[in-house]
Protein backbone atom coordinates (compact mmCIF):
# COMPACT_ATOMS: atom_id res chain seq x y z
CA UNK A 1 0.00 0.00 0.00
CA UNK A 2 2.63 2.53 0.91
CA UNK A 3 4.38 1.48 -2.34
CA UNK A 4 1.35 2.43 -4.01
CA UNK A 5 0.75 5.80 -2.50
CA UNK A 6 4.63 6.79 -3.05
CA UNK A 7 4.18 5.94 -6.73
CA UNK A 8 1.11 7.94 -7.12
CA UNK A 9 3.07 10.96 -5.48
CA UNK A 10 6.06 10.49 -7.42
CA UNK A 11 3.92 10.18 -10.74
CA UNK A 12 1.99 13.27 -9.82
CA UNK A 13 4.73 15.24 -8.59
CA UNK A 14 8.55 14.10 -9.79
CA UNK A 15 7.72 12.52 -13.05
CA UNK A 16 4.82 14.79 -13.86
CA UNK A 17 3.67 13.80 -17.50
CA UNK A 18 3.28 17.46 -18.74
CA UNK A 19 5.42 19.22 -17.02
CA UNK A 20 8.53 16.73 -16.67
CA UNK A 21 7.90 14.40 -19.65
CA UNK A 22 6.45 16.93 -21.90
CA UNK A 23 3.72 14.66 -23.29
CA UNK A 24 0.40 15.99 -24.36
CA UNK A 25 1.92 19.54 -24.81
CA UNK A 26 -0.23 19.99 -28.10
CA UNK A 27 -3.43 20.48 -26.51
CA UNK A 28 -1.99 21.66 -23.31
CA UNK A 29 -1.55 24.84 -25.07
CA UNK A 30 -4.46 24.88 -26.97
CA UNK A 31 -6.54 24.42 -24.31
CA UNK A 32 -5.31 25.86 -21.50
CA UNK A 33 -6.73 29.72 -22.17
CA UNK A 34 -9.39 29.23 -19.52
CA UNK A 35 -9.16 27.49 -16.20
CA UNK A 36 -13.65 25.89 -16.84
CA UNK A 37 -12.11 24.26 -20.35
CA UNK A 38 -9.17 22.90 -19.00
CA UNK A 39 -10.73 21.61 -15.77
CA UNK A 40 -12.74 19.41 -18.19
CA UNK A 41 -9.92 18.19 -20.45
CA UNK A 42 -8.36 17.62 -17.33
CA UNK A 43 -11.26 15.34 -15.90
CA UNK A 44 -11.48 13.63 -19.49
CA UNK A 45 -7.81 13.03 -19.61
CA UNK A 46 -7.89 11.45 -15.90
CA UNK A 47 -10.84 9.22 -16.71
CA UNK A 48 -9.28 7.94 -20.07
CA UNK A 49 -5.69 7.56 -18.37
CA UNK A 50 -7.43 5.58 -15.80
CA UNK A 51 -8.85 3.15 -17.73
CA UNK A 52 -6.74 2.89 -21.00
CA UNK A 53 -2.82 1.82 -18.86
CA UNK A 54 -4.19 -1.01 -16.82
CA UNK A 55 -6.22 -2.42 -20.12
CA UNK A 56 -3.29 -2.10 -22.09
CA UNK A 57 -1.26 -3.27 -18.82
CA UNK A 58 -3.34 -6.45 -19.16
CA UNK A 59 -3.16 -7.02 -23.19
CA UNK A 60 1.02 -6.44 -23.06
CA UNK A 61 1.14 -8.84 -20.06
CA UNK A 62 -1.52 -11.85 -21.33
CA UNK A 63 -1.00 -10.82 -25.13
CA UNK A 64 1.70 -9.34 -26.13
CA UNK A 65 5.15 -10.29 -23.81
CA UNK A 66 7.41 -12.87 -24.80
CA UNK A 67 5.45 -16.25 -23.63
CA UNK A 68 2.60 -14.25 -22.97
CA UNK A 69 0.73 -16.58 -25.16
CA UNK A 70 1.79 -19.99 -23.16
CA UNK A 71 -1.68 -19.90 -21.79
CA UNK A 72 -3.27 -20.84 -25.43
CA UNK A 73 -0.67 -23.23 -25.76
CA UNK A 74 2.25 -21.15 -27.80
CA UNK A 75 4.69 -20.89 -25.67
CA UNK A 76 7.57 -19.10 -28.19
CA UNK A 77 5.57 -16.09 -29.04
CA UNK A 78 7.08 -12.76 -28.55
CA UNK A 79 3.94 -10.14 -30.45
CA UNK A 80 5.93 -7.34 -29.02
CA UNK A 81 6.45 -5.57 -32.49
CA UNK A 82 3.03 -5.13 -32.98
CA UNK A 83 2.48 -3.40 -29.85
CA UNK A 84 2.08 0.36 -30.45
CA UNK A 85 -0.27 -0.71 -33.17
CA UNK A 86 -2.46 -2.41 -30.30
CA UNK A 87 -2.26 0.20 -28.04
CA UNK A 88 -3.64 2.82 -29.71
CA UNK A 89 -6.12 0.70 -31.21
CA UNK A 90 -6.99 -0.20 -27.53
CA UNK A 91 -6.68 3.97 -26.56
CA UNK A 92 -8.94 4.62 -29.82
CA UNK A 93 -11.71 2.08 -28.69
CA UNK A 94 -11.82 2.91 -25.18
CA UNK A 95 -12.69 6.48 -25.61
CA UNK A 96 -14.98 5.24 -28.26
CA UNK A 97 -16.94 2.92 -25.69
CA UNK A 98 -16.56 5.71 -23.18
CA UNK A 99 -18.47 8.42 -25.64
CA UNK A 100 -20.83 5.88 -26.11
CA UNK A 101 -21.39 4.89 -22.52
CA UNK A 102 -21.45 8.52 -21.40
CA UNK A 103 -24.09 9.46 -23.97
CA UNK A 104 -26.35 6.49 -22.68
CA UNK A 105 -25.92 6.86 -19.18
CA UNK A 106 -24.65 9.58 -17.78
CA UNK A 107 -25.37 12.65 -19.84
CA UNK A 108 -24.51 15.13 -17.78
CA UNK A 109 -20.80 14.71 -17.69
CA UNK A 110 -21.19 13.63 -21.59
CA UNK A 111 -22.27 17.39 -22.34
CA UNK A 112 -19.34 18.38 -20.09
CA UNK A 113 -16.70 16.28 -21.39
CA UNK A 114 -18.00 15.78 -24.76
CA UNK A 115 -15.68 17.85 -27.04
CA UNK A 116 -12.59 17.06 -25.16
CA UNK A 117 -13.39 12.98 -25.98
CA UNK A 118 -12.44 12.25 -29.52
CA UNK A 119 -9.02 15.12 -28.75
CA UNK A 120 -8.27 12.95 -26.40
CA UNK A 121 -7.17 9.75 -28.75
CA UNK A 122 -5.00 11.95 -30.34
CA UNK A 123 -3.07 13.30 -26.96
CA UNK A 124 0.32 11.64 -26.72
CA UNK A 125 -0.18 11.79 -22.48
CA UNK A 126 -2.45 8.90 -23.35
CA UNK A 127 -0.10 7.12 -25.38
CA UNK A 128 2.92 7.82 -23.88
CA UNK A 129 1.70 6.71 -20.80
CA UNK A 130 0.99 3.21 -21.44
CA UNK A 131 4.21 3.18 -23.63
CA UNK A 132 6.04 4.17 -19.74
CA UNK A 133 4.17 1.66 -17.78
CA UNK A 134 5.38 -1.23 -20.42
CA UNK A 135 9.07 0.43 -20.16
CA UNK A 136 8.63 0.43 -16.14
CA UNK A 137 7.28 -2.83 -15.98
CA UNK A 138 4.78 -2.34 -13.66
CA UNK A 139 2.14 -4.88 -12.46
CA UNK A 140 -1.80 -4.53 -12.51
CA UNK A 141 -2.26 -2.67 -9.34
CA UNK A 142 0.94 0.03 -9.82
CA UNK A 143 -0.36 0.64 -13.60
CA UNK A 144 -3.82 1.27 -12.09
CA UNK A 145 -1.87 3.89 -9.80
CA UNK A 146 0.15 4.70 -12.66
CA UNK A 147 -2.71 5.58 -14.72
CA UNK A 148 -4.91 7.34 -12.53
CA UNK A 149 -1.58 9.30 -11.08
CA UNK A 150 -0.52 10.43 -14.38
CA UNK A 151 -4.04 11.77 -15.82
CA UNK A 152 -4.21 13.56 -12.42
CA UNK A 153 -0.75 15.66 -12.70
CA UNK A 154 -1.43 16.63 -16.21
CA UNK A 155 -4.50 17.74 -14.90
CA UNK A 156 -2.91 19.97 -12.44
CA UNK A 157 -0.68 21.06 -14.40
CA UNK A 158 -2.95 22.29 -16.99
CA UNK A 159 -5.35 24.16 -14.80
CA UNK A 160 -2.11 25.72 -13.29
CA UNK A 161 -0.72 26.96 -16.45
CA UNK A 162 -5.12 27.96 -17.82
CA UNK A 163 -4.89 30.09 -14.17
CA UNK A 164 -1.77 31.72 -14.81
CA UNK A 165 -2.94 32.42 -18.76
CA UNK A 166 -6.20 34.48 -17.23
CA UNK A 167 -4.67 36.53 -15.50
CA UNK A 168 -1.71 37.09 -18.51
CA UNK A 169 -4.60 39.09 -20.11
CA UNK A 170 -4.11 42.33 -18.01
CA UNK A 171 -0.33 42.44 -18.75
CA UNK A 172 1.81 44.59 -21.76
CA UNK A 173 3.59 41.67 -23.39
CA UNK A 174 6.17 42.46 -25.99
CA UNK A 175 4.50 42.29 -29.44
CA UNK A 176 5.67 38.83 -30.90
CA UNK A 177 6.08 37.11 -27.56
CA UNK A 178 2.12 37.39 -27.24
CA UNK A 179 -0.02 34.44 -27.26
CA UNK A 180 2.61 31.28 -27.79
CA UNK A 181 5.54 32.64 -27.00
CA UNK A 182 4.73 33.57 -23.69
CA UNK A 183 2.93 30.75 -22.43
CA UNK A 184 6.61 28.61 -24.08
CA UNK A 185 8.20 30.76 -21.73
CA UNK A 186 5.80 30.30 -18.66
CA UNK A 187 5.19 26.57 -19.18
CA UNK A 188 9.31 26.58 -19.12
CA UNK A 189 9.11 28.40 -15.52
CA UNK A 190 7.01 26.03 -14.37
CA UNK A 191 8.45 22.91 -15.18
CA UNK A 192 11.82 24.33 -13.72
CA UNK A 193 9.43 24.58 -10.66
CA UNK A 194 8.55 20.81 -10.71
CA UNK A 195 11.94 19.92 -11.27
CA UNK A 196 12.32 20.96 -8.25
CA UNK A 197 10.38 17.96 -6.74
CA UNK A 198 13.17 15.73 -8.26
CA UNK A 199 14.98 15.63 -5.22
CA UNK A 200 13.08 14.11 -3.11
CA UNK A 201 13.22 10.57 -2.49
CA UNK A 202 10.12 8.26 -1.54
CA UNK B 1 -0.89 12.12 -63.48
CA UNK B 2 -0.07 16.10 -64.47
CA UNK B 3 3.62 17.38 -63.14
CA UNK B 4 3.47 19.94 -60.33
CA UNK B 5 4.73 23.17 -61.48
CA UNK B 6 8.49 24.38 -60.00
CA UNK B 7 6.72 26.94 -58.29
CA UNK B 8 3.91 25.27 -56.62
CA UNK B 9 6.82 22.65 -55.35
CA UNK B 10 8.56 25.42 -53.75
CA UNK B 11 5.89 26.55 -52.08
CA UNK B 12 4.64 23.26 -50.74
CA UNK B 13 8.13 22.72 -49.36
CA UNK B 14 9.59 25.81 -47.91
CA UNK B 15 6.55 27.64 -46.56
CA UNK B 16 6.32 24.85 -43.08
CA UNK B 17 9.54 26.02 -42.41
CA UNK B 18 9.58 29.65 -41.53
CA UNK B 19 6.14 31.36 -42.91
CA UNK B 20 3.86 28.46 -41.47
CA UNK B 21 6.11 26.71 -38.92
CA UNK B 22 4.16 23.62 -37.54
CA UNK B 23 5.62 23.81 -34.12
CA UNK B 24 5.99 27.71 -33.77
CA UNK B 25 2.76 28.79 -35.41
CA UNK B 26 0.62 25.86 -35.77
CA UNK B 27 1.30 24.75 -31.95
CA UNK B 28 1.57 20.96 -33.73
CA UNK B 29 4.03 18.20 -32.22
CA UNK B 30 5.66 20.03 -29.43
CA UNK B 31 6.09 17.05 -27.08
CA UNK B 32 8.65 15.72 -28.54
CA UNK B 33 10.46 18.59 -29.58
CA UNK B 34 11.39 19.63 -26.02
CA UNK B 35 12.75 15.83 -25.05
CA UNK B 36 14.94 15.01 -27.58
CA UNK B 37 16.80 18.28 -27.99
CA UNK B 38 19.91 17.26 -25.80
CA UNK B 39 22.24 16.07 -28.53
CA UNK B 40 22.75 16.42 -32.13
CA UNK B 41 22.86 13.31 -33.15
CA UNK B 42 19.79 12.13 -31.10
CA UNK B 43 17.92 14.50 -32.30
CA UNK B 44 18.95 14.53 -35.97
CA UNK B 45 17.61 10.76 -36.17
CA UNK B 46 14.41 11.28 -34.76
CA UNK B 47 14.22 14.41 -37.49
CA UNK B 48 14.81 11.43 -40.20
CA UNK B 49 12.43 9.24 -38.39
CA UNK B 50 9.48 11.85 -38.30
CA UNK B 51 9.90 13.21 -41.69
CA UNK B 52 9.99 9.89 -43.55
CA UNK B 53 6.88 9.15 -41.36
CA UNK B 54 4.80 12.26 -42.20
CA UNK B 55 6.08 12.14 -46.17
CA UNK B 56 5.34 8.12 -45.98
CA UNK B 57 1.65 8.61 -44.58
CA UNK B 58 0.68 11.94 -46.28
CA UNK B 59 1.34 9.60 -49.73
CA UNK B 60 -0.58 6.57 -48.59
CA UNK B 61 -2.93 8.39 -47.08
CA UNK B 62 -4.05 10.41 -50.13
CA UNK B 63 -3.78 7.14 -51.77
CA UNK B 64 -6.85 5.71 -50.57
CA UNK B 65 -8.61 8.71 -49.66
CA UNK B 66 -11.08 8.41 -51.60
CA UNK B 67 -11.91 5.13 -50.37
CA UNK B 68 -11.87 6.11 -46.06
CA UNK B 69 -15.21 6.45 -44.45
CA UNK B 70 -15.88 9.64 -42.98
CA UNK B 71 -16.57 8.51 -39.54
CA UNK B 72 -14.04 5.84 -38.97
CA UNK B 73 -11.37 8.19 -40.71
CA UNK B 74 -8.74 8.75 -37.76
CA UNK B 75 -8.65 5.33 -36.84
CA UNK B 76 -7.71 4.34 -40.75
CA UNK B 77 -5.27 7.10 -40.81
CA UNK B 78 -4.11 5.98 -36.84
CA UNK B 79 -3.27 2.23 -38.27
CA UNK B 80 -1.58 3.66 -41.71
CA UNK B 81 0.54 6.10 -39.32
CA UNK B 82 1.16 3.00 -36.63
CA UNK B 83 2.23 0.77 -38.78
CA UNK B 84 4.81 3.33 -40.58
CA UNK B 85 6.17 4.23 -37.27
CA UNK B 86 6.49 0.27 -36.49
CA UNK B 87 9.18 0.24 -39.00
CA UNK B 88 10.89 2.91 -38.57
CA UNK B 89 11.04 1.80 -34.86
CA UNK B 90 12.49 -1.77 -35.65
CA UNK B 91 14.66 -0.13 -38.19
CA UNK B 92 16.40 1.87 -35.29
CA UNK B 93 16.55 -1.03 -33.07
CA UNK B 94 18.16 -2.82 -36.02
CA UNK B 95 20.77 -0.17 -37.14
CA UNK B 96 20.87 2.20 -34.54
CA UNK B 97 20.54 0.29 -31.41
CA UNK B 98 21.93 2.95 -28.99
CA UNK B 99 19.72 6.21 -30.44
CA UNK B 100 17.04 4.28 -30.35
CA UNK B 101 17.50 3.29 -26.23
CA UNK B 102 17.90 7.29 -25.42
CA UNK B 103 14.97 7.96 -27.85
CA UNK B 104 12.98 5.33 -25.64
CA UNK B 105 9.15 6.20 -26.00
CA UNK B 106 9.27 9.09 -27.67
CA UNK B 107 9.73 7.29 -31.52
CA UNK B 108 6.36 5.31 -30.65
CA UNK B 109 5.09 8.90 -29.76
CA UNK B 110 5.38 9.91 -33.86
CA UNK B 111 1.87 8.02 -33.78
CA UNK B 112 0.32 10.52 -31.60
CA UNK B 113 2.23 13.68 -33.01
CA UNK B 114 -0.06 16.18 -33.74
CA UNK B 115 1.97 17.34 -36.87
CA UNK B 116 1.41 13.85 -38.59
CA UNK B 117 -2.06 13.38 -37.16
CA UNK B 118 -2.85 16.98 -38.48
CA UNK B 119 -1.14 17.08 -42.13
CA UNK B 120 -2.92 13.73 -42.96
CA UNK B 121 -6.15 15.46 -41.98
CA UNK B 122 -5.85 19.17 -43.27
CA UNK B 123 -3.74 18.07 -46.51
CA UNK B 124 -3.66 14.66 -47.25
CA UNK B 125 -7.53 14.02 -47.06
CA UNK B 126 -7.91 16.55 -50.20
CA UNK B 127 -4.83 16.36 -52.23
CA UNK B 128 -3.47 14.03 -54.76
CA UNK B 129 -0.43 11.89 -53.80
CA UNK B 130 2.71 13.84 -54.98
CA UNK B 131 1.27 16.65 -53.44
CA UNK B 132 0.45 15.57 -50.10
CA UNK B 133 4.09 13.53 -50.22
CA UNK B 134 5.85 16.91 -50.89
CA UNK B 135 3.52 18.62 -48.07
CA UNK B 136 4.24 16.07 -45.76
CA UNK B 137 7.63 16.56 -46.44
CA UNK B 138 8.04 20.57 -46.39
CA UNK B 139 5.89 20.16 -42.73
CA UNK B 140 8.94 17.69 -41.60
CA UNK B 141 11.43 19.79 -42.59
CA UNK B 142 9.68 22.68 -40.50
CA UNK B 143 9.52 20.09 -37.71
CA UNK B 144 13.27 19.64 -38.12
CA UNK B 145 14.35 23.00 -38.46
CA UNK B 146 13.18 24.19 -35.09
CA UNK B 147 14.63 21.04 -33.20
CA UNK B 148 17.55 21.11 -34.90
CA UNK B 149 18.04 25.11 -33.59
CA UNK B 150 17.04 24.24 -30.28
CA UNK B 151 19.54 20.89 -30.27
CA UNK B 152 21.99 23.16 -31.53
CA UNK B 153 21.90 25.93 -29.03
CA UNK B 154 21.44 23.45 -26.32
CA UNK B 155 24.44 21.26 -27.26
CA UNK B 156 26.46 23.83 -27.86
CA UNK B 157 25.99 26.26 -24.99
CA UNK B 158 24.90 23.28 -22.46
CA UNK B 159 27.69 20.62 -23.21
CA UNK B 160 30.23 22.55 -25.30
CA UNK B 161 29.87 19.83 -27.82
CA UNK B 162 28.61 19.71 -31.67
CA UNK B 163 28.10 16.27 -32.86
CA UNK B 164 30.00 14.84 -30.22
CA UNK B 165 32.77 17.04 -30.79
CA UNK B 166 34.47 19.57 -28.67
CA UNK B 167 34.10 22.87 -30.20
CA UNK B 168 33.98 25.30 -27.34
CA UNK B 169 37.60 26.39 -25.46
CA UNK B 170 38.37 24.37 -22.39
CA UNK B 171 37.94 27.42 -20.62
CA UNK B 172 34.74 27.96 -21.41
CA UNK B 173 32.05 27.33 -18.28
CA UNK B 174 29.10 25.03 -19.85
CA UNK B 175 25.69 25.99 -18.75
CA UNK B 176 24.20 22.97 -16.95
CA UNK B 177 20.71 24.64 -17.03
CA UNK B 178 20.44 24.32 -20.98
CA UNK B 179 20.75 20.33 -20.30
CA UNK B 180 17.37 20.52 -18.18
CA UNK B 181 14.52 19.93 -20.45
CA UNK B 182 12.89 23.05 -19.51
CA UNK B 183 15.02 24.94 -21.00
CA UNK B 184 13.93 24.09 -24.24
CA UNK B 185 10.45 25.45 -23.69
CA UNK B 186 12.65 28.85 -23.09
CA UNK B 187 14.53 28.40 -26.55
CA UNK B 188 11.59 27.46 -28.49
CA UNK B 189 9.22 30.61 -26.89
CA UNK B 190 12.57 32.94 -27.95
CA UNK B 191 12.51 31.46 -31.43
CA UNK B 192 8.95 32.31 -31.88
CA UNK B 193 10.05 36.13 -30.65
CA UNK B 194 12.34 36.13 -33.26
CA UNK B 195 10.45 34.59 -35.79
CA UNK B 196 7.27 36.54 -35.16
CA UNK B 197 9.54 39.92 -34.96
CA UNK B 198 10.27 39.64 -38.82
CA UNK B 199 7.06 38.68 -40.20
CA UNK B 200 4.71 40.29 -38.02
CA UNK B 201 1.13 39.23 -39.46
CA UNK B 202 2.26 35.97 -37.38
CA UNK B 203 2.00 38.38 -33.94
CA UNK B 204 -1.39 37.29 -32.03
CA UNK B 205 -4.41 39.46 -30.98
CA UNK B 206 -4.71 39.39 -27.31
CA UNK B 207 -7.40 40.69 -26.06
CA UNK B 208 -6.67 43.10 -22.74
CA UNK B 209 -9.61 44.23 -21.18
CA UNK B 210 -7.90 46.80 -19.41
CA UNK B 211 -6.26 48.36 -22.40
CA UNK B 212 -10.28 49.36 -23.65
CA UNK B 213 -10.42 51.14 -20.62
CA UNK B 214 -7.04 52.97 -19.99
CA UNK B 215 -5.46 53.66 -23.32
CA UNK B 216 -6.65 54.60 -26.90
CA UNK B 217 -7.74 51.62 -29.38
CA UNK B 218 -3.69 50.06 -30.17
CA UNK B 219 -2.19 51.42 -33.74
CA UNK B 220 -0.64 47.65 -33.69
CA UNK B 221 -3.49 46.45 -36.14
CA UNK B 222 -2.25 49.12 -38.65
CA UNK B 223 1.29 47.79 -38.62
CA UNK B 224 0.16 44.43 -39.25
CA UNK B 225 -2.09 45.30 -42.40
CA UNK B 226 1.01 47.18 -43.60
CA UNK B 227 3.68 44.67 -43.15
Amino acid sequence: MADLLSLFVRTVFIENIALSLFLGMCTFFAISKQVKAAFGLGIAVIVVLTITVPLNNLIYNFVLKEGALSWAGLENTNLKFVGLITYIGVIAAAVQILEMFLDKYVPALYNALGIFLPLITVNCAILGASLFMIEKNYNFSESVVYGFGAGFGWALAIVLLAGIREKLKYSDIPEGLRGLGITFIIVGLMSFGFMSFGGILL
Amino acid sequence: MKAIPAKETRKLLFTPIIENNPIALQILGICSALAVTVKMDVTLIMCIALTSVITLSNFFISLIRHYIPDSIRIIVQMTIISSLVIIVDELLKAYAYEASKELSVFVGLIITNCIVMGRAEAYAMKNPPIKSMLDGFGNGLGYSFVLLVVATVREIFGNGTFFGLQVMPESYQVNNFLLLPPSSFIIIGIMIWVIRSFSKSQVEEVENPLKAHTFKPLTVKKEVQSG
